[in-house]
């Protein structure tokens, strides 16, 4: 299988006043297509960095991040908006849906951004065609008209799941997206992670639950800034 | 499209947009009837103005007037773009009514009453002889004699309320004005006993203008008697002005170009004729050149005003730039959201903005609706404060209102909506920009503490 993400010598560090804070000192890693991989370490070891900056949602101090041969630290931030567009889905612990817009709403809003308002028109009906498919089959489809604030925790999750995916990205970024469920809905949200990965989706996630990692299919080990294993 | 519909979704669920529309509307609401009053105010004043004067004056910058005046109505009377043309004769004078105590100083204009209203509003300001400007000057019950017109303050007393108490006409009430014939010089043109010269008038008609000076110190006597009082009878016949009204289409400042080249002419023309270098003192101008002084107060005012409205306005911005900060406080957690999905960061700018677009949008109409809407009722609402507390905005014994002006002028209200929305914009622009351009991993990292 293709290798679709290799970074390599990853280095950032954080400027608090006079103080730097080295959170990441030369990480090496890489991710096959159709892999479910999982980061472990302990908390501010610096998971979160790291996925930020594959995601191309932060840019690292030093190293090099080739995506499907696309560098991403070379590239322009305009790029890197689209890239994050259409190649990378995020879930966060703390869902983050928009309290503003309903679930299907929330769904589409990257599909919305993809198009622009012009193609929106054509395309629309095709985009809520597979943000239905996809609440679906993560059994949201009663909710559609809902209001994040009124869906249960492991429902927002889910609702943020469907929106990393509405356009069908490369890898999909999951940053403790059972950290802040009980261990029943975590395992649910499990669940469709690993269906979505037999499925043939590639998802890096990240954890520093040791029982929820021994469901992925590798794991990597973060540990004062380096990977150990 | 999503930008948009996030600004209004914004817009209807943040309690704080209530706050921003309101600022908005208020300050609306304010200048729309301010400047409307004030507008209204400053144009029902320089309209007056206009038709006291007619669209244009010659007028002699000395006490002693000028000659050939007639010579010259003649010629302008041929030009095709003056419509009417006519002279006057003014001075200053002593005015006693016989048999009371009551005297004033008062300016007297010596007017052919026909005429003088072809050129100006006269006749409409006449309470009897709107219909005959020609009998202004015949009194009633003795219409041999001369009669006088008289402002209108000098005659009837006026309430607070802005109304002449109704009289009887006094029609026989006696004028004696008293007027300082001057020779060509300046000098007295008599000496001794008789350096003043006195005539009595009866009481003919009175004049309201709605101007101060006029209806309060002005007297209307015939061309000739006014000749007699200031002298300007002989050695040569002599004039104050000429007021000039110009064919429809002619602006005043076209027209009184054309007529000051027909004056240099004119001027020309007379010299070497006796007393032709007091021609030298006469000056040409529009009515608003010509009653600038009256006029410049109330644009001085007016200028003022709108000074103060822009400081209202630099607080409006003020204002929005305080709420935006706060909106955008408790967004930036979508902002970070947004940028994670791949929004640009002129679109989440954009975002902002068409959220002060709105509240920019629905301040403008909710204010200036509710502005004219009190434009509308301001006569009422004034009324009643006065017939409930006795209080009047404006002192109707001072000023020479009946109603407070409330046209609403199209340009006011397009100029305002124009500035309002620019002070949203301006407002949300920096907030926005800022917002726009803050890390998103920033925003997340601190949001999930
Ligand atoms: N924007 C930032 N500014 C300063 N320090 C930061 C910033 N982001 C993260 N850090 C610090 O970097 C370390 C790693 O953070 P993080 O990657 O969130 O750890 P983890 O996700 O493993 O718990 C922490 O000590 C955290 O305080
Ligand atoms: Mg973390």
């Amino acid at each position: 299988m293709g290798q679709i993400l290799q970074a390599k010598n990853i280095h950032k560090s954080y400027r608090m006043g006079k103080q730097t804070l080295t959170v990441l000192r030369g990480v090496e890693m890489s991710l096959s297509e159709g892999e479910f991989v999982v980061i472990v370490g302990s908390s501010g070891s610096g998971k979160s960095t790291l996925l930020h900056i594959l995601g191309a949602l932060d840019k690292p101090d030093k190293g090099t991040i080739e995506f499907n041969s696309l560098r991403l630290d070379q590239m322009s931030s305009g790029r890197l908006n689209q890239f994050r567009n259409r190649q990378i889905g995020f879930v966060f612990q703390f869902y983050h849906l928009l309290d503003e817009l309903n679930v299907l709403e929330n769904v589409i809003l990257p599909a919305m951004i993809a198009a622009g308002p012009v193609t929106w028109l054509g395309c629309k009906k095709t985009v809520r065609q597979r943000a239905f498919q996809l609440l679906e089959r993560i059994g949201l489809a009663e909710r559609l008209k809902h209001k994040p604030y009124e869906l249960s925790g492991g429902e927002r999750q889910r609702a943020a799941i469907a929106r990393a995916l509405i356009n069908q990205p490369r890898l999909l970024l999951a940053d403790e997206p059972t950290g802040n469920l009980d261990s029943k809905t975590g395992y649910g949200i499990l669940d469709i992670l690993k269906e979505l990965n037999q499925q043939g989706q590639t998802i890096l996630m990240v954890t520093h639950d040791d029982r929820i990692a021994r469901q992925a299919g590798r794991i990597i080990r973060l540990s004062d800034g380096k990977i150990v294993s | 499209m999503i930008g948009l519909k996030l600004s209004w979704r914004y817009f209807w669920h943040r309690r704080i947009s209530i706050l921003a529309v309101a600022s908005v509307a208020l300050c609306v609401f304010i200048v729309v009837i301010v400047m409307s009053v004030m507008n209204g105010l400053a144009g029902d004043f320089k309209e007056k103005c206009h038709r006291f004067v007619g669209d244009c004056v010659i007028r002699s910058q000395s006490l002693v007037g000028f000659p050939y005046a007639a010579d010259f109505i003649r010629e302008l009377e041929k030009q095709p773009f003056v419509a009417a043309a006519s002279e006057t004769v003014q001075g200053m004078g002593l005015m006693t009514y016989l048999g009371t105590s009551f005297e004033a100083g008062v300016e007297y204009v010596g007017i052919d009453p026909q005429k003088y209203s072809e050129v100006t509003n006269f006749a409409k300001t006449l309470q009897y002889h709107a219909d005959k400007p020609e009998n202004a000057f015949v009194p009633p019950d003795v219409p041999e004699l001369d009669g006088c017109v008289l402002g209108i303050d000098l005659i009837l007393l006026r309430s607070d309320t802005g109304e002449y108490s109704p009289s009887s006409r006094p029609f026989l009430l006696r004028v004696n004005i008293s007027g300082f014939p001057l020779n060509p010089k300046g000098g007295f043109a008599r000496a001794g006993t008789d350096t003043v010269s006195s005539k009595t008038f009866y009481y003919s008609d009175h004049i309201h203008s709605g101007l101060v000076r006029p209806d309060g110190g002005m007297v209307y006597i015939p061309l000739r008697q006014a000749r007699l009082l200031s002298g300007m009878d002989s050695p040569i016949e002599r004039s104050s002005t000429i007021h000039i009204r110009f064919a429809d289409g002619v602006t005043a400042e076209d027209g009184t170009e054309k007529v000051r080249q027909h004056w240099r002419e004119f001027m020309q023309s007379c010299r070497g004729k006796p007393y032709a270098e007091m021609l030298d003192s006469v000056g040409v101008q529009t009515w608003r050149q010509d009653r600038r002084e009256w006029i410049a107060p109330m644009d001085k005012e007016k200028m003022m005003l709108a000074l103060l409205f822009l400081m209202l306005g630099i607080v409006t911005v003020f204002i929005i730039c305080v709420v935006f900060y706060m909106i955008i406080g408790h967004k930036s957690r979508d902002l970070g959201i947004l940028k994670s999905v791949g929004m640009s960061s002129p679109s989440v700018a954009a975002v902002f903005l068409g959220f002060a677009g709105i509240v920019g949008i629905v301040g403008t109409i909710l204010g200036t609706a509710s502005g004219c809407l009190f434009l509308w009722k301001i006569n009422d609402m004034e009324n009643w404060l006065y017939n409930h507390y006795g209080w009047r905005v404006w002192d109707r014994s001072i000023y020479a209102i009946d109603q407070i002006p409330n046209a609403v002028e199209w340009s006011t209200l397009m100029w305002v909506a124009v500035c309002a929305m620019g002070a949203c914009l301006v407002g949300a622009l920096i907030p926005s920009i800022q917002a726009a351009s803050k890390s998103p991993v920033r925003i997340l990292q601190i949001s999930q503490i």
